[in-house]
């Protein structure tokens, strides 16, 4: 399983490095959210699998090695939030750039660098 | 008594709440400089507990470390605290006359003060996933913050800023992640706990590789930093000195913090490549910054090669070495905002920011030649201005230590340095007007109130650099704590023995 899902992590960063570099703004957010996700995922495996049992602990106490750890689902809780948040700002900015100027194209953004 | 620790973050946080209920411009004027200075005195009064106790740390909510989330201030902390503290009151009183009309006053404290929430929380956190939380408060203010004024330039440097932030917030959650993975704990002190004894602490480098690279983008470090003179020249000039005076330091501040306290492993190969990436952020910075006619973006290419002399001071990597790169960033917190302030004042009076359009300030103004000619001697490094004395430790510490190259291109980076800040004096105040369109119109006088922040920050130059024994003594008394945490992992975790 984690396997499987660290090749899912692989791709997901892949696929979001080559959109963040295509010339179109919207790809970029694009590219955006799958790095974040690329990200969640990660800090979800961090921990490692335990495939089958929920993170509680039974009234007889169960040991370390049999409970998935709970941390680091609520920090990729956490994470998920933020990331929605800036996705969302990010697309109002494009959408408010976008009204502005009338282009999607990010070689046109040259006029404050030099 | 204790839990005034968690106050750095609440004020902020209350104010924040206060301006959204109250949404009048009238008392946003009060509240804003008001609740700035209320966070001076509370820092002070925080750096004064700290030289009483040493270091001190609130367990919150009960939950002892490492379990839980901890509060931490040592003398780093609170001195950063202080700093930051005197620069957002200054700023917040410039902000009532420089902000223009379009901008309204109450919107504008609301992210500033979300920035501030941010940055204290970063400063006083003991924890690297709460960390990283801070960073986000920061960085979605500084978002707003920075494309506020809507003009085609400030969406396009808002992109550019935002882009390369967001990248290097993944890498650090990415960090965040890792770390986690490998040591099953995320509060910093039982990080150092765990990996002083470790034999196979050497693995850590993969994480700390992601840390470096986050707090690279953070900080504005050598290939890191091309999003900030694409960005900080677009946005109203006192939002440009809030972002120049403390975001890219808190990325120095946890590099510090990091790199002294728990990747403190393979010693030799990171301050190596600290010292090497210190060393080209001083001078491509400094070479920008020499080929620019605009206030602006020379200063901000300034921001970029002064950041390297700071990751010098943790490449070299003695308490004397530490303590010269923490005065060093308080220096340069307190110039490097005034100058932009005096730009700022410069565009009021002319109308511009291009150096070539405008010409004998010094005649129709001495009072903002004076103020323009303490933090440019300060960041020039001439006694007895605050500037001097932090190049001096710096570079003593590097002869000290035998890190012959870094100290030489120190030495040449501060010759560059005198040269942009020659340049800015020769163009602004000394050269006649030059015949054109800004010729004609007349100088605009300026009141006391848009100079009081200058002149505020400038006293505060010149009385660090009076005063620089004592405040030499406190950064000493930081570089130590760094360099041996014993005292910060022990007020930490005191439940866990």
């Amino acid at each position: 399983m984690e396997i499987i899902l660290a090749i899912v992590v692989g791709v997901l960063y892949t696929a979001g490095v080559y959109l963040m570099l295509r010339r179109s703004i919207l790809k970029f957010i694009i590219g955006l959210i799958f790095m974040s996700n690329a990200t969640n995922l990660l800090v979800f495996l961090s921990a490692g699998l335990v495939p089958g049992s929920p993170a509680f602990v039974k009234s007889e106490g169960t040991g370390a090695g049999v409970m998935a750890d709970p941390l680091p689902q609520a920090l990729v809780l956490t994470a998920i939030v933020i990331g929605l948040g800036i996705v969302v700002f990010t697309l109002a900015l494009k959408y408010k750039f976008f009204e502005l100027t009338g282009t999607d194209d990010l070689d046109q953004l040259k006029k404050t660098d030099d | 008594m204790i839990s005034i620790l968690a106050l750095p973050i609440l004020v902020p946080f209350i104010l924040i709440i206060s301006l959204l209920i109250i949404k009048s411009d009238k008392l946003a004027r009060w509240i804003g400089p008001m609740g700035s200075g209320l966070l001076v005195l509370l820092s002070g009064y925080l750096f004064m507990l700290v030289r009483e106790h040493g270091v001190i740390a609130l367990q919150m909510g009960g939950w002892e470390a490492p379990f839980g989330i901890t509060l931490v201030v040592d003398y780093l902390s609170a001195l950063m605290l202080v700093v930051s503290a005197i620069i957002i009151f200054s700023i917040a009183v410039y902000a009532l006359r420089f902000l223009p009309e379009t901008i309204k006053l109450n919107r504008f404290f609301v992210f500033f003060f979300g920035l501030t929430m941010g940055l204290n929380g970063a400063f006083v956190t003991g924890d690297v996933f709460n960390l990283f939380v801070w960073f986000e408060v920061m960085l979605m203010s500084s978002f707003v913050l920075i494309t506020l004024g809507q003009t085609k330039h400030q969406l396009e440097g808002g992109i550019k800023y935002l882009a390369l932030n967001i990248v290097g917030s993944m890498f650090f959650l990415a960090g965040v992640g890792l770390l986690y993975g490998k040591t099953g704990t995320l509060n910093m002190a039982h990080l150092a706990e765990i990996l002083k004894n470790d034999d196979q602490a050497i693995l850590m480098n993969t994480s700390a590789v992601l840390f470096f690279v986050a707090f690279g983008i953070k900080a504005a470090v050598f290939p890191l930093y091309f999003w900030l003179p694409a960005s900080y020249h677009t946005p109203n000039i006192t939002i440009t000195s809030l972002f120049a005076g403390l975001l890219t330091k808190v990325g120095v501040y946890t590099f510090i913090r990091f790199f002294t306290l728990f990747f403190v492993q393979d010693q030799q190969f990171w301050h190596q490549l600290l010292l090497i990436v210190a060393g080209f952020t001083m001078v491509t910075g400094g070479m920008a910054a020499a080929a620019h006619y605009e206030t602006r973006r020379i200063l901000s290419y300034h921001i970029i090669s002064q950041i390297g002399y700071m990751i010098m001071g943790l490449g070299i990597f003695t308490p004397l070495a530490i303590a010269g790169a923490i005065f060093f960033t308080m220096h340069n917190m307190l110039a490097k905002t005034n100058t932009f302030l005096v730009s700022g004042m410069i565009n009021k009076a002319r109308g511009t920011f291009e150096l070539r359009d405008v010409g004998g300030l010094a005649k129709q103004s001495p009072l903002m030649a004076v103020l323009f000619i303490i933090p440019a001697f300060a960041l020039a490094g001439i006694p007895p201005i605050s500037g001097f004395f932090a190049k001096f430790i710096l570079i003593k510490a590097g002869i000290e230590n035998g890190n012959y190259i870094i100290t030489a291109v120190a030495v040449l980076t501060g010759m560059l340095t005198l040269y942009s800040m020659i340049k800015i004096w020769n163009e602004a105040f000394m050269k006649p007007q030059p015949d054109n369109e800004y010729a004609g119109k007349p100088f605009q006088k300026l009141r006391f109130a848009e100079y009081f922040s200058s002149l505020f920050l400038g006293a505060i130059s010149i009385l660090m650099g009076i005063f620089a024994y004592y405040v030499f003594g406190f950064t000493m008394e930081a570089g130590t704590q760094l360099i041996d945490p014993t005292l910060y992992i022990e007020t930490v975790l005191k439940g866990l023995k």
